[in-house]
């Protein structure tokens, strides 16, 4: 038993300075943290780029895209991605310390859906009527008041926690500048949670990324005003900006960048990371790409 | 060993073994770190305290005190005005962890009088290890539960307009204290001795008359301290409440209103909050609060324990 030990000990204590030798020579460390609407998208691109790029470790995180830019500024985090633009008070910051401006690269668009449950009658909606239901007014709280019938008529409300990229720029689109949400909602903590709480709750309505649809739940045709057409959130309508929710999504560099990161984004931007993003549910950036 | 075998009359002084008096030369160090355990308890206390209120305190200076308390406006987002009223908040709380009460105590209890009481020695082991693997279920798996199981069956069965609810985050919760209660009070219970049993069935007290006149009273600090570890899990779970709960910030008017709880406010809007501006403070102030509320829970317990002691020492 005890040479069993010993061997054992050996063996690791091989294996770590191995692995400690193989991390000094030669890998680059780039860490990519924070919206979770760009989480699974980062993995992904990680997963394709780094097996072609063994020479840079890659660390994907989520978390939240002020957890990024938070990263960012204390220096644990190289990239930032962000569902949302960096705040006034946040670049100062990162102006302070750094010397240098925080960088975005936008690298994907996210049209944002409103989702319902699949067997929810309603076919679109209206910016006005999403006002309604999310403003601090709550004009609409039932859906008799959007012409269908479902049981429990109470709109079962969904929203996202106050402190998410997704909430503030949902906020902005659909509330307007000042506009206020009512706090008669629920709130996930995830783009996935969202749609979770959606598939199981034939009443519900809520927003998140088109990335995260699911066979339980469906979206609904939005219109920016009452009379013009209702548009399907999709790549075309979301590039074309015909589609009233949709956002670029970003990864900010502090600075421009350089080496390991430079290279990763401008192959994020190729037809090669775009690819996947189409994969992954999201909307490829600029139509000059050759689109499909 | 060092001794030579020829010396019959070992010198007075001499006559301790080797090893004892080595024990008695190391037991200053061993006292020293013993001690140094204790006092480092004590110390990592005093550091979060320290840690939490300087992180908090600053933002009194510009937040009213008596709004925070009351208002149920809670906007620390806001683009507006920023709105820091946990009232809505302080209620879900409060509310969740009364209605997991009122399910866990009885329940809990029942089951510890059951395996330590009633059950077949067969019966009672497995029936521990079930519990304790109860116990074992990470929080986000409940809350997991709690929203994808526990909802569309309160929503269907009892048509409520929402599923996630103070009633679902009451059974989880519940749920997640049972195990707490039922070891702690079955620990309690075992600890009774055998001859207060013996005498009272000589006596002819029934089973049920044992356990109520006989075992209770006997118990009882312990029992307490099992209901109490069952509050101060309800009260400080995080994961579970924020999915099962809905995260409303809405004083509730029912039970079957979603509401958010202190801890979940935490948990879901530390992580990116400005550091250093006044969400982040508030946050911090939401930490004392809790704080205070489980300072308030046991020293009623202690009080209460107390109260007990001294009537049974009588």
């Amino acid at each position: 038993m005890p040479n069993l030990k010993k061997i054992v000990g050996i063996v690791a204590l091989m294996v770590v300075s191995l692995g400690l030798i193989g991390c000094g020579e030669k890998k680059e460390k780039v860490s990519i943290k924070g919206s979770d609407t760009l989480v699974n998208l980062a993995q992904k691109w990680v997963e394709v780029y780094g097996a072609e790029h063994k020479d840079v470790a890659f660390e994907v995180g989520g978390g939240g895209s002020g957890v990024g830019i938070k990263g960012m500024m204390n220096g644990t985090v190289k990239m930032a991605t962000a569902s949302r633009a960096v705040k006034p008070k946040e670049a100062e910051a990162i102006k302070k310390k750094f010397g240098k401006d925080a960088m975005p690269h936008v690298v994907a668009l996210d049209a944002l859906a409103i989702y319902v449950h699949k067997d929810n009658p309603l076919n679109e909606i209206s910016i006005d009527q999403l006002k309604g239901i999310y403003g601090k007014d709550r004009t609409i709280t039932k859906w008799s008041q959007l012409g269908v019938t479902v049981k429990p008529d109470e709109i079962s409300l969904w929203n996202r926690q106050n402190s998410s990229g997704t909430y503030a720029y949902f906020q902005k689109t659909v509330l307007g500048k000042n506009g206020e949400f009512t706090l008669d909602a629920k709130s996930a903590s995830g783009s996935k949670e969202i749609v979770e709480a959606i598939e199981t709750d034939i009443s519900a309505l809520g927003y998140s990324g088109m990335g995260y649809k699911t066979d339980g739940v469906k979206w609904l045709k939005v219109k920016k005003t009452a009379d013009s057409p209702a548009v399907e959130p999709s790549e075309k309508t979301a590039q074309d900006k015909s589609y009233p929710v949709s956002r670029p999504l970003r990864i900010y560099t502090i600075g421009e960048p350089v080496g390991a990161s430079k290279a990763f984004l401008d192959w994020v931007k190729s037809s090669g990371g775009q690819k996947i993003v189409k994969e992954m549910g999201y909307v490829r950036i600029g139509s000059d790409k050759k689109p499909s | 060993m060092s001794q030579a075998p020829t010396q019959p009359a070992p010198d007075p002084r001499r006559r301790k073994p080797v090893v004892p008096m080595l024990l008695d030369k190391s037991e200053p160090f061993v006292q020293t770190m013993i001690r140094l355990c204790g006092w480092s308890a004590i110390l990592f206390v005093l550091a979060i305290f320290f840690f939490v209120f300087k992180e908090a305190l600053p933002v009194l200076n510009d937040l009213d005190l008596g709004e925070f308390f009351t208002s149920d406006q809670w906007r620390p987002t806001s683009e507006v005005k920023e709105q820091f009223g946990i009232f809505a908040l302080l209620a879900g709380t409060l509310s969740v962890t009364a209605l997991a009460m009122l399910i866990a105590v009885p329940l809990g209890l029942g089951a510890a009088v059951y395996v330590s009481e009633f059950a077949s020695p067969k019966v009672k082991e497995s029936l521990k290890i079930i519990i304790e693997l109860l116990a074992a279920i990470p929080s986000v798996v409940w809350g997991f539960i709690g929203m994808a199981v526990l909802a569309p069956i309160i929503k269907t069965q009892l048509g409520t307009s929402d599923g996630v609810n103070i009633l679902n985050g009451g059974i989880i919760l519940a749920l997640m204290s049972i195990p707490i209660i039922v070891s702690v009070g079955e620990d309690a219970l075992r600890a009774v001795p055998d001859s207060y049993r013996e005498a009272a069935i000589a006596l002819g007290a029934s089973r049920w008359e044992v356990v109520a006149k006989v075992l209770f009273p006997a118990a009882k600090s312990g029992l307490l301290a099992a209901v109490l570890l069952g509050v101060g899990r309800a009260i400080g779970e995080t994961m579970a409440v924020l999915m099962a709960t809905g995260h409303k910030p809405m004083t509730p008017g029912s039970i079957f209103d979603p509401v958010q709880t202190l801890t979940a406010t935490i948990a879901a809007e530390l992580g990116e909050v400005f550091q250093g501006g006044t969400h982040y403070r508030v946050l911090f102030l939401i930490g004392i609060v809790l704080f205070v509320i489980t300072f308030i829970v046991n020293l009623t317990a202690d009080i209460v324990v107390k109260g007990i002691k001294g009537k049974t020492n009588e």
